[in-house]
């Protein structure tokens, strides 16, 4: 099989395989685009962790250190959150590896618009130019970006930053969100008409459910994005009183709009991780998933509910009795779905033949860290509870179990499976595990002493704190330093990986890896299944 | 890239769904913007956040239990009046009308035009909180240095003491915060959103 794709690649080789600026600027092939994405997600990543390294220094040890401002901190805080959810999570998971193995895992040619793929990343790359130039504008008075948090409620990212930094961090969510709408369409109209022949819906890998759930989230939700910040910016800019009290407005209808494609933005980023860590599971397990259809449509069912949920993020705005409780039913029932996963998961490595290579590893690190930041989700789901821990440290830590230490570690799960795939050579083992381990006690002793500080009610968003909270917020910080040395060692590793040439085979995991992906050669050739795959 | 439409869907079908998806995106943009009246409609309609009632006459009986209504009074910073309460808080029957009056006084020496949002808490009284005339239901104009007083008059609809969110309460407060509302931009801003039934 292998071998006929190399022969393959060798025809094709000399009738269109562009070179230089023409095989990067104007690319309209998946595999190149996709490792585009994975450069620009890497680059993001970088910027987002140092801010968090600024934001860490800071709060190492009470009183002000290295800001002099205070409204740079939150200035940190707010890029902080955007890079990562845009311009780190989402072009990993959706542009890099969506990108790189949907086509090759149905056995298409390539994405159903290439072209249409091409301007997705370019706006996306924009995008990122324009937040990075935010942080340079003027923003709230005397202070440069925009402060206002990734959730830029109004009025402080109307009245309170009356700088042209939130502009450009309107503009660049625009663009982003452009980006990722045509994305989807690509996406799904790729997965619905371009699947090889006898590969029904019910037989198509996880990963490949987990982006077409992911692409239908981005879809419904980002428009609803696009429109609240395109009223965000008329009432900056042109007169307009949409979220303005003074003019007849309402600041909460911002919230319920941020908040509308701020959920299902959370299961965006979660959702393909689910797939990557499907397919590793299974991989190393030696077994099929346990229970594919109910691993398939509970991610359906979580995409569904998280739409219905939004409000849990505004408990304390003012809600009556009976829409909390509804809010309260309706996001424990996310749980639900949610175990089916996780359970099904340990039932697929039950009575396997288990390998801890490196991508087991940090899947399994995944499968932990995802548990415990579900289990202080249901907790915040309390309105309740959630009266006395919301914006403290409690929730801080509760979304970076399952963003940083959740979609952060399937990611890195995802490199370490594929990477031998997209580009040929073996990743180090003894790099891999050293920067799995350094990442995971690191990340851990960065949050979760972040829980302790949030019960004794730290709250977020503050560049300094009380002298109470000192102990705990030193562990965070060593911890968070520990994480980013982690960080480090990643590309240390990938340093190794790509000077030291050890060459992959075409499946370097055994029988465990089934899906298609697996059949061509490793790297594959530039234009892959032009005979496609027929599927029994 | 190649294009093998021989083996995989016809190209054109891939058009037509590519144009759904994008459809179904236009239609949540649309989506977004129809939330903004809908989302008033549905506070006038349901009180909700403490949004108070327009009536235009008052129930037919009245209920042998008082309720204190406290009154809450705001100015913007822009907007250069005084304006308070005559009485901090009066107390009423449930059912029964009550007329009472606010004052503002304009410190200028030009005229100034203003309107008043207002709200009641519980926010979950908003429902049975109605108003018969309140000088928030239309812009107010001040001349130079003048002072007026404002009438509201308002009850308690009686199924206050039969809704389980709201029978234990025993105290309301009405709160009104006046915005400037004379820039030329601003006014026209302004009617749609400040007709009764707001």
């Amino acid at each position: 099989m292998a071998n006929n794709a190399q022969a393959e690649a060798a025809h094709h080789d000399h009738d269109d395989h562009p070179h230089g600026l023409r095989r990067w600027l104007f690319s309209t092939n998946h595999k190149d685009i996709g490792t585009l994405y994975l450069i620009l997600s890497l680059v993001g990543g970088v910027v987002g962790a140092l801010l968090s390294m600024g934001m860490r220094a800071e709060l190492m040890q009470p009183g002000m250190q290295i800001f002099g401002n205070p409204e740079m901190f939150n200035v940190f805080v707010t890029a902080h959150g955007l890079i990562m959810v845009f311009f780190a999570v989402m072009p990993a998971t959706m542009g890099a590896f969506g990108n790189w193995m949907v086509p090759l895992m149905i056995g298409a040619p390539d994405m159903a618009f290439p072209r249409m793929n091409n301007i997705s990343f370019w706006l996306l790359a924009m995008a990122f130019v324009l937040l990075v130039s935010s942080l340079f504008m003027p923003g709230a008075p005397g202070s440069t970006g925009a402060g206002a948090g990734w959730t830029i409620y109004a009025p402080l990212s109307t009245y309170g930053t009356p700088g042209v930094s939130v502009d450009f961090a309107i503009l660049a969510l625009h663009l982003g969100g452009a980006s990722s709408i045509l994305g989807a369409i690509n996406f799904i109209t790729t997965i619905l008409n371009m699947r090889a022949p006898g590969m029904t819906l019910h037989k198509m890998p996880l990963f490949v459910w987990s982006i077409l759930v992911t692409a239908f989230l981005l879809l419904l939700s980002l428009p609803v994005l696009a429109g609240a910040i395109t009223m965000l910016l008329t009432d900056r800019n042109f007169g307009t009183a949409f979220f303005d009290s003074k003019h007849g407005g309402d600041p909460l209808l911002w919230q319920h709009l941020f908040w509308f494609f701020g959920h299902p933005e959370v299961y965006i980023m979660i959702l393909p991780g689910f797939g990557i860590i499907s397919q590793i599971v299974a991989t190393f397990s030696r077994k099929p998933v346990f229970g594919y259809l109910g691993m398939a449509y509970a991610m359906v069912a979580i995409g569904v509910i998280g739409f219905v949920v939004w409000a849990h993020h505004m408990y304390a705005a003012g809600l009556d009795v009976n829409t909390q409780a509804y809010f309260v039913f309706a996001t424990m029932v996310i749980a639900v779905p949610t175990g089916v996963k996780i359970f099904s998961w340990i039932a697929t490595m039950w009575g396997g033949s288990i390998q801890f290579k490196t991508p087991m590893l940090w899947a399994l690190g995944f499968i932990f860290l995802f548990t415990v930041g579900g289990v202080t989700g249901v907790m915040l789901s309390n309105a309740g509870v959630d009266r006395s821990l919301h914006d403290t440290y409690y929730v801080v830590a509760h979304f970076h179990y399952v963003l940083s230490l959740g979609a952060v570690f399937s990611l890195f799960a995802g490199w370490y499976y594929w990477s031998p795939k997209m580009y040929g050579y073996m990743y180090s083992e003894f790099w891999g595990k050293l920067h799995f381990w350094t990442m995971f006690i690191g990340a851990n002793l960065a949050f979760f002493p972040q829980h302790f500080l949030g019960l004794a009610g730290m709250p977020r968003r503050y560049a300094d704190y009380p002298d109470a909270y000192a102990g705990w917020n030193l562990v965070s910080s060593i911890g968070a330093y520990l994480a980013f040395i982690g960080f480090v060692l990643f590309f240390v590793g990938l340093i190794v990986q790509f000077s030291r040439k050890e060459k992959a085979a075409a499946n370097p995991w055994g029988p465990g890896a089934t899906t298609l992906e697996w059949t061509v050669s490793s790297p594959p050739p530039f234009h892959t299944f032009d005979t496609l795959p027929r599927i029994k | 890239m190649s294009d093998s439409g021989s083996k995989t869907a016809p190209r054109d079908k891939r058009g037509l769904v590519a144009l759904a998806l994008a459809g179904i995106a236009a239609g949540m943009v649309g989506l977004s913007f129809a939330a903004v009246p809908l989302y008033r409609l549905f506070c006038q309609q349901t009180g909700y956040g403490g949004t108070t009632q327009v009536a235009t006459v008052a129930p037919d009986h009245v209920l042998d239990r008082t309720i204190k209504v406290r009154f809450d009074t705001n100015v913007d910073r822009d907007l250069p009046w005084q304006f308070s309460a005559e009485k901090r808080s009066v107390e009423v029957k449930i059912g029964d009308t009550a007329l009472v009056f606010f004052t503002a006084h304009n410190d200028t020496d030009k005229p100034v035009s203003g309107t008043a949002g207002f709200n009641v808490a519980p926010e979950a009284v908003g429902r049975y909180f109605k108003k018969i005339e309140c000088f928030c239901f239309k812009q107010q104009t001040l001349a130079a240095g003048e002072s007026i007083e404002m009438p509201v008059t308002f009850f308690i609809d009686p199924a206050f003491a039969e809704d389980v969110n709201t029978k234990n309460t025993e105290e309301i407060t009405l709160s009104y915060t006046f915005y400037r509302s004379d820039d030329p931009s601003d006014v026209a801003a302004v009617p749609g959103d400040r007709t009764p039934g707001s």
